[in-house]
């Protein structure tokens, strides 16, 4: 039993995603949070840095009716019934954009470039989208 | 963790962003057209001069010469492909596409 357990804890990957774009532009915002949820059904250990433009996909209030697609936003909220929990902003990227934790739908820790590097430095898997 | 960008830094923030973020002494490697940045006498050398002050830069040589960029910024260090193969295997890698 004991044995099982560890092999089991073996299996889980440290990965972190790097969010950088924002969220209509391109499919690439919308792309990481759906691969996101697919790798935490595998119960990984997930955390989310958004970099850069990456820090729009958060904001809430978005509205994409007139725009013709279906939005995402409300999608972020899934996260954590996924136990995704780290989910970090760039403090100096949220700035640039006048934006402030307010300003997002869901929970964000903020973290200095320098956190973000080491927990970069941590993880078996470091993704871009 | 190696740091590798693509893209020209006229274009995209991904350069300033890695070098912004990543730990110091951490090695960058330009490749594709990440390579201009590493051209001499633009407005970003300055910038890039700035990022060799905390990390070391390398650049992909078939690139520079497929983009015509002979004049580099003092500092930066080009590498062929097998040197692109050795900085890959040293390390962890992130690519900021």
């Amino acid at each position: 039993m004991m044995d099982e357990e560890m092999e089991v804890n073996e299996n889980v990957k440290k990965v972190m995603f790097v969010m950088r774009k924002a969220p209509h532009g391109s499919i690439y915002s919308y792309e990481g949070l759906e691969t996101v949820l697919i790798t935490a059904a595998y119960e990984q250990d997930m955390t989310m840095v958004f970099v850069g433009d990456g820090v729009f996909a958060l904001v809430k209030g978005q509205d994409t009716t007139d725009i013709g697609i279906k939005g995402f936003i409300k999608t972020y909220g899934a996260l954590e019934h996924y136990d995704v929990e780290k989910i970090y902003v760039d403090r100096v990227s949220m700035e640039e954009r006048g934006l402030t934790p307010d300003d997002f739908a869901i929970d964000v820790e903020v973290k200095e470039a320098e956190e973000i590097a080491a927990l970069m430095e941590e993880q078996h898997a470091t993704i871009p989208y | 963790m190696l740091h590798m960008v693509n893209k020209s830094p006229f274009s995209n923030s991904a350069l300033e962003e890695a070098a912004r973020i990543a730990s110091k002494g951490s090695p960058i490697l330009l490749i594709e057209d990440g390579v201009y940045a590493a051209r001499a006498g633009t407005s970003f050398a300055p910038k890039l001069a700035d990022i060799l002050k905390d990390h070391p830069v390398y650049v992909l040589t078939p690139d520079l010469k497929a983009r015509a960029v002979d004049k580099l910024v003092e500092g930066v260090e080009q590498v062929d492909y097998s040197g692109f193969v050795d900085l890959v295997e040293k390390d962890k890698v992130h690519s900021w596409v």
